[in-house]
């Protein structure tokens, strides 16, 4: 349970970290800091497929993050604090708190972490060996019991492969 | 794109290999360990990118030409939808058209076998193609997408 607490403050240190710092490679590589932090963290909370795709895809965001910074010229933000970030900034900080304020009320009625609030969550997983015979229960639902939200995820794939390609072959042309 | 330093294309050359086997074995075994058809296909477009990175974008393309990347994506939507969809011909949901086998086996588990091959497949185009649009085309200079 430390190792777990530890690992979150970790995140939260290289969130900050990524935000405040000057440098666009600084930034990057402590983003790239935390995703790997994540996939440790979903190994320790017992999700192993969740940690394998982190890892990897992690890795291709943090390629291409760097590819965009080396053709950059300039690699550091210049900020200029003006007059209206004060009123944003404190505005922000209420809507966060009064959020964080409820949250923390409702999460009081929540069920615990293991045990679902659904029926069906309950039946898949006392029931759900006896009638797919398929030990893998995370490839189960998504692909046995829930698979036409899975067809309905590769049709969004689809839909943003074919929708960056029409938008790029523009660019092509016209530069 | 050019390629990089004889270091990394030799390295290349002796991981590359493992990597693709090691994407289609967590494909094809999604039923039984973890992994899934998400998480092999992720690997295997990491073993494509390291291909481009490490000997040049045109080495990369003879492998894998520019026309064929959207067609291999259209085959796997069409191929899900149509594992997904055609058992309603018989009045059942998917995964009764093909028999469950026992338990524990590589083919047993009806359609899901087939639809974590397809998904593989499908994820593993989809994120070479987007490296390929967003990182490897943008050096070129006034020239079209060859079609």
């Amino acid at each position: 349970m430390l190792l777990l607490y530890g690992l979150i403050v970790f995140m939260i240190l290289g969130a900050i970290i990524a935000i405040e710092t000057k440098d666009l490679l600084s930034s990057v590589i402590s983003v790239g800091a935390m995703g790997l932090v994540l996939s440790i963290v979903f190994l320790i909370l017992g999700a192993p497929d969740l940690a394998m795709v982190q890892v990897a895809v992690e890795v291709i965001a943090l390629i291409m993050l760097i590819r965009l910074i080396v053709v950059r010229e300039d690699v550091t933000i210049a900020h200029r604090y003006r007059y209206g970030d004060v009123f944003a900034t404190s505005v922000g900080l209420i809507f966060a708190g009064v959020f964080i304020v409820f949250a923390a009320i409702a999460y009081r009625g929540m069920p615990s972490f293991g045990n679902p609030l659904f029926r069906v969550s309950q039946e898949y997983i006392s029931e759900g060996f006896d009638i797919a015979n398929i030990p893998n229960l995370v490839t189960a639902i998504l692909l046995e019991f829930r698979a036409y939200d899975t067809l309905g995820e590769a049709t969004v794939i689809f839909t943003s492969i074919v929708g960056a390609f029409v938008i790029l072959r523009k660019k092509g042309r016209n530069d | 794109m050019n390629g990089m330093t004889l270091i990394v294309k030799t390295i290349t050359r002796l991981v590359l290999g493992f990597i693709v086997v090691f994407g289609a074995m967590t494909v094809v075994y999604g039923h039984l360990s973890p992994g899934g058809g998400f998480g092999g296909g992720v690997m295997l477009a990491c073993g494509l990118i390291l291909l481009t990175l490490a000997f040049g974008r045109k080495a990369a393309l003879e492998v894998f030409r520019e026309k064929l990347l959207t067609s291999w994506d259209s085959f796997g939507v069409v191929s899900l939808a149509e594992i997904v969809f055609i058992g309603l011909i018989g009045g059942y949901a998917m995964g009764h058209h093909i028999s469950h086998g026992e338990s524990f086996r590589l083919l047993s588990g009806g359609t899901v076998m087939w639809s974590n091959i397809v998904v593989g497949i499908k994820v593993g185009v989809f994120l070479f193609a987007i490296f390929m649009a967003f990182a490897a085309f943008r050096m070129n200079d006034n020239r079209e997408w060859r079609e």
